[in-house]
């Protein structure tokens, strides 16, 4: 005689589902946006109103048509820009070449010594996308350093460990001095 | 006649709830195929370059994309276009572009409301630099070049 097998209830299997609905609806990240965070300049109102700025304390960062570095009149290439920019902008008070340099205090850090290079950065409108990207990221990146150093040196912390106050007195220490230039046009493309 | 009648009493049958999970699954299925994750759609190719010095695009709600590459379909050409929502723009749209994103937002959130560059890596920078002293003139200061996460050498 043939023995009917009992169902196996299956009702609970509806809630696992849901279940499953559930986690993944809450785990999914709808495409997280990365990028470079950068704050425009107000626009000038006049154009004579140059601000006379120390050669010396200047790094010219040139990009043309053909995505080719010209580092104070030197070609360069990407790969060196980082370091360039880091040897620019750490402050060498004997140094005649260097940019000047002025002792501050902030709060938390104490007397800083600052350099008062500012680094200019001016494309061509034929320069592509992501050398200026390129050019951008290695920037920031050596301004990142010095902000990393300087935690070190600081609070023997590395700077993604540092609390809100101290973050925000790295930031003051050591600013990010990138200066567009307004973009000209040296003719046709 | 007996032959016909059922043994036992006459009872409902129960309901079989095993299709359940399997009209949930479906349901799932279309859900996952028909939702779309972006809100506009692209007219424009955005490969993007590569950084390593990126942060977070914190608060998606206060963001406003603005997207600029070369048309998908190719027989607009391959000069790099501008597309804010779900047309094509030129350079000067831009302020009333930004001017109707400020209004949808509340008074509070303007003030934070940050433009993302979706820009593709081949594209000159001349039609960058456009956007961006567009940007200017109306006080839109925060932008994000929005990236991918990569060494910036390999660009």
């Amino acid at each position: 005689m043939a023995r009917k097998t009992p169902e196996i209830n299956s009702s609970s299997q509806a809630d696992i589902a849901f279940l499953l609905l559930c986690f993944f609806l809450m785990t999914t990240s709808m495409d997280v946006d990365y990028g470079i965070t950068r704050r425009l300049p107000p626009p000038v109102e006049q154009n004579d109103e140059d601000v006379k700025v120390k050669e010396r304390n200047v790094m010219n960062v040139m990009v043309n048509k053909s995505d080719k570095l010209l580092v104070n009149g030197r070609p360069s290439d990407i790969s060196l820009l980082k370091d360039e920019a880091k040897r620019f902008m750490t402050p060498r008070p004997n140094d005649e070449t260097a940019p000047e340099v002025e002792t501050k205090h902030f709060d938390l850090v104490g007397d800083v010594l600052m350099s008062k290079g500012v680094i200019s950065l001016q494309n061509d409108r034929g320069t592509s996308y992501a050398m200026y990207i390129s050019v951008q990221n290695e920037l920031a990146r050596a301004f990142n350093e010095l902000k990393e150093e300087m935690a070190w040196q600081k609070f023997h912390k590395h700077l993604d460990q540092l609390t809100e106050d101290q973050t925000k007195a790295i930031n003051e220490a050591v600013p990010v001095r990138v200066s567009e230039a307004e973009p000209v046009v040296y003719g046709a493309n | 006649m007996g032959k016909f009648r059922k043994e036992g009493k006459k009872e409902v049958p129960q309901v079989s709830t095993s299709s359940l999970p399997d009209i949930v699954y479906m349901l799932i299925f279309f859900f996952m195929i028909t939702t779309s994750m972006r809100d506009v759609e692209l007219k424009v190719k955005t490969a993007m370059p590569k950084a390593t010095e990126i942060q977070k695009l914190e608060r998606k709600a206060l963001v406003s994309s603005i997207y600029i590459g070369p048309p998908r379909d190719t027989k607009l050409g391959t000069e790099s276009r501008i597309q804010l929502d779900d047309a094509f723009a030129r350079p000067q749209d831009i302020a009333d572009w930004i001017q109707k994103e400020r209004d949808s937002r509340s008074e509070a959130d303007r003030p934070l409301l940050t433009t993302a560059l979706k820009v593709h890596k081949e594209t000159r920078m001349g039609v960058v630099t456009d956007v961006k002293q567009e940007l200017r003139k109306v006080g839109a200061f925060r932008i994000n070049y929005t990236t991918l996460k990569g060494s910036a050498l390999e660009n």
